[in-house]
Order: structure tokens, then sequence, then C-alpha cells
């Protein structure tokens, strides 16, 4: 369905409201829960991933440059990669509105 | 006709869950329900039923079983009783919101405390709004031949929703009675193999049970509550279909000399059968007395209700379960419910009796109409008591 489920009705809801369309988890934006996000200094990272690593939400990936980059439509801002960055190149800042 | 055997009441049953051929049994023993549970594992072991019979650890797990199973594309089966049902209760609502279409037959009893093993309605009560289909059933036969009724309607394209068949325990699932079968063509013809609309495989993988935002949940519950209703008619239909295949017509309320009568007793299960041999009694002493039975509890039949109540005064409704705390019995509620803004309704009196598997006997129902006579006309028109209480 293209338009958006706050706009869909019950009659065009699938029986058992199953989901048909397997994967689309991928759509919700979970990013939208966090207060504070995570800000990369590139000066400190060692590209060890351990961010990547511990990353509940496997919103980290590598990008072309080496370094791992949070995805922030998916990032909770838990702020775990910040805690566990040996280098401390994570800080969690509050996210602008 | 097929062929008449006399037969104990859970056996009939767990028979005619064999000649609808599921594909998974899935159930934890619990008195009254016991037999039925023993005789399918039975039939399990001997190659007479060639379905999966799970042994769980609990109910819970019991219809958890058989939401996964079902979910799959098997035709699945549990049973339970009081306990039983109280801990499968938050699975019952998980089955229907999935719409899978599992059937359960309930032998009902009491739930505790104090604890006890006999017969009423309170089970059942207590998940009333689970969204399942709720039958009852008041003899032998009428459990054997809804166990067809009950898949055919459940696994209807249009309906696609589980069904409890309700049959009172002890009172019917111990006793012997004469049991009509069916030949295994005629079921078959009237159960075909069960087509699921969506299942669990993983050539097209589903998911089934996401979670819904508020923003959707309301429109999920309001096609739950629409399939629901709009089930009557595919009811209707599958009654007709099975009383022309067997002679055995069923309607969601079924009446007894009741046409004239100025006073009619509302019963819900096996005790329809005993309320109609007072009626005779009464009828004998030329009262004008009937006997209305509820067999369809979920979807309410409201209309076909006050259809066959259209000229009594008086409504003496026997209920099988308290509901504590409120207006009386749970039945009750309903029909005064039903008759609410209506001109002319009939006086409501109420009656709590036979809870726990205490006999409610024929001159029990004559002393009730009797009671509720007196107290009507002296001004307690929308009496409530618990019957045959010791003060």
């Amino acid at each position: 369905m293209t338009k958006p489920e706050s706009e869909w009705t019950w009659k065009e809801l699938t029986v058992g409201n199953v989901v048909l369309e397997p994967g689309n988890a991928s759509q919700y934006r979970t990013g939208d829960w966090k207060t504070n996000m995570p800000v990369l200094s590139k000066e400190r990272c060692i590209h060890c991933g351990l961010c990547y690593i511990f990353c509940p939400d496997m919103a980290y990936s590598l990008n072309e440059e080496g370094y791992f980059i949070s995805d922030l439509f998916y990032c909770k801002g838990c702020g775990i990669c910040a805690k566990e960055c040996p280098t401390g190149a994570i800080t969690m800042i509050e996210e602008e509105k | 006709m097929g062929k008449r055997v006399g037969m104990e009441v859970s056996i009939a049953a767990a028979e005619a869950v064999r000649q609808a051929n599921v594909d998974v049994v899935s159930a934890y023993p619990i008195t009254p329900q016991t037999h039925i549970v023993e005789h399918l594992s039975d039939l399990v072991a001997n190659g007479e039923l060639d379905a999966e019979f799970f042994c769980v650890e609990s109910e819970h797990s019991a219809l958890s079983v058989c939401v996964g199973s079902q979910a799959t594309g098997a035709r699945s089966f549990t049973c339970t009783s009081s306990q039983g049902l109280a801990l499968m209760s938050e699975i019952t609502y998980i089955a229907s919101g999935l719409r899978l279409p599992i059937v359960m037959i309930l032998s009902n009893r009491t739930l505790s405390s104090p604890l006890s093993i006999w017969n009423d309605h309170s089970d059942v009560m207590s998940i009333r709004d689970c969204g399942w289909i709720q039958v009852f059933t008041e003899n032998g036969q009428e459990v054997y031949d809804h166990v067809f009724i009950a898949y055919r309607l459940a696994e209807d394209r249009k309906v696609l929703l589980p069904v409890i068949i309700n049959m009172d325990g002890f009172t019917l699932s111990h006793v012997i009675e004469p049991i009509e079968f069916i030949e295994q063509e005629k079921v078959d013809q009237f159960l075909p193999p069960y087509q699921p609309l969506h299942r669990l495989h993983p050539d097209k993988p589903v998911t089934m049970g996401a979670f819904a935002l508020p923003s959707i949940f309301a429109e999920a519950k309001k096609a739950q509550e629409v399939v629901l209703l709009s089930s009557m008619s595919k009811i209707l239909e599958t009654w007709k279909a099975f009383g022309d295949l067997t002679g055995r017509y069923y309607k969601p309320v079924e009446t007894y000399r009741a046409e004239d009568a100025e006073t009619l007793l509302v019963t819900m299960g096996s005790c329809g059968e005993t309320a109609s041999v007072a009626v005779d009694q009464m009828r004998e002493e030329g009262r004008s007395v009937g006997l209305v039975k509820l067999r369809l509890w979920r979807p309410f039949p409201f209309d076909d209700f006050k259809k066959a109540t259209p000229h009594a005064k008086r409504l003496v409704v026997i209920d099988r379960a308290i509901s504590i705390g409120g207006p009386g019995g749970p039945v009750a509620s309903e029909v005064k419910a039903a008759l609410y803004g209506h001109d002319n309704r009939p006086d409501v009196y109420n009656f709590v009796a036979g809870i726990s598997g205490r006999d409610v006997a024929p001159s029990d129902f004559i002393k009730m109409v009797d009671k509720a006579g007196i107290e009507i006309e002296e001004g307690k028109k929308d009496g409530y008591e618990i019957y045959g209480v010791r003060e």
C-alpha cells in the first residue's frame, strides 16, 4: 500500500493483519525514538569496529572512507557505541528538532 | 442414516475429531475433559488418526501449539476445562486476532476457588470477549455434530475464526448416550480439506502476529468485530447444509412450546432438556410457560432472540455463572441488553442456578418460575438471586 498506515481504513487490512510483504520492517523509522545521537570524531577513530559490533540495531555500516557510521534512520540513540568506543571517539549529543 | 451407537459423549466427541481428519491434536488433560484427550491419544497411537499428537506441559502451550500448527495450514484441535481455559486465555485472544480457524471443545467446569471439578459456565464466561464463535450443546449428538459444523464454519474464507463448542462437564462429557454416527463419505463431502488463505511457508514468506501502532490498532479490532458479527449468515448457512445432510437442523435460538407462552424460561446448555420436562409439567397444569434455549452465545443472536420472545410478559433467565459485583448472570445481562429500548419488553427475572454442578431438577425450574412470578407481582421486576442458597 502506498499511503501511510495512519490513513488505512479497517476495510483495507489483510485477514488477520498478515504482512504479505517480507522484510518491510526496514521501512520502520526507529530513528525517531532517540533524544541523543552519536557523533564521530574521525581524528580519534581507530577503525576497530566495536561500535558496529555492539550496536543492538545494526545501525552502523562501513563507509567508503573506512569509518563506521550510524544510520540515523534506525539509530535509537541508546549510546552503547559511545560507551564501548575504546578511544572515546563517539559523543552523544542532543538531536536538534 | 448412520449407525446409532451407545457411547460416552467424550469418546463420541473424540471420534468426531478423528472423522474430521485433523492434522494436529494439542491438549493437556484436565477433568472433566480428560476422556477426549485420552481417546484421541489412543487413536493417534493406534494409527487410526493420522495426526501429530503434542504432549504439552500446560494449556497455555496446548493452544500455542495449535496457533503455530494452524498458521502453517494444519487443521488443529484442542480441548480443555476450567483452570485449563484460564491458563490458555491469553492465547485465545491471539488465535481469533490472527484469524486462525482452530476448534476447541470446552467441557465446562467451574473456576476455582473453592476448588471444584463440577459443571457450570464460569470458565467460558471468563473469556466471553475473546473473539471466538461460541456455541452451546444440549446432548451428546449435538456435541458430535458440532465438531464437523465447527470446522466447516471456522475454515470458511468469509469467516476464518476459531470456534468453541461448549459441552457441560460430566452432565454431558461422562454420560453414555445414543449417538448417530455420520458415514465417513458424508463427512468428507460436508468438510473438504482445509485450504488456508495465508500460511507460514518458506516459499511465500508472510508475517503473522506483527505489532500494530495506536494509529492502526482500532481499525484492526473493528475488522475483527465486523467479521465475527457478519459470520452469523455463514453460521446459519452451515447449520442449514448440515441439516440437509443429516436431517438435524440447528438454530441460534431454539424454542419449546414457546409460541403463546406468557412466561418463558431461558436456558443455555444441557439444562435446557431438564427445563423442557418442567415446561411439560407446567403445561399439563394449564400454565402458560415455554422455553427458549440459546445455542449461539457469540456472536449473540440479538434478532433471533427478540423474534423468539414476541408475546412473553416475563422471562425467567437461568445463568450457570455469576458475574460477581455485576448485575447478575452474564446471560441475563445480554438478554436485558437485547430487549432494552423495545416497547412492551418483558420483565426479566434472573436466577443463577446449578453452579458447581449442583443438581437442578424439573421441580427446581417450576419453583423458579413460581418465585419469579411472586417477586415480579411484588414489584421486583428485574430481580436477581442465586437459587437455592441456604440462608
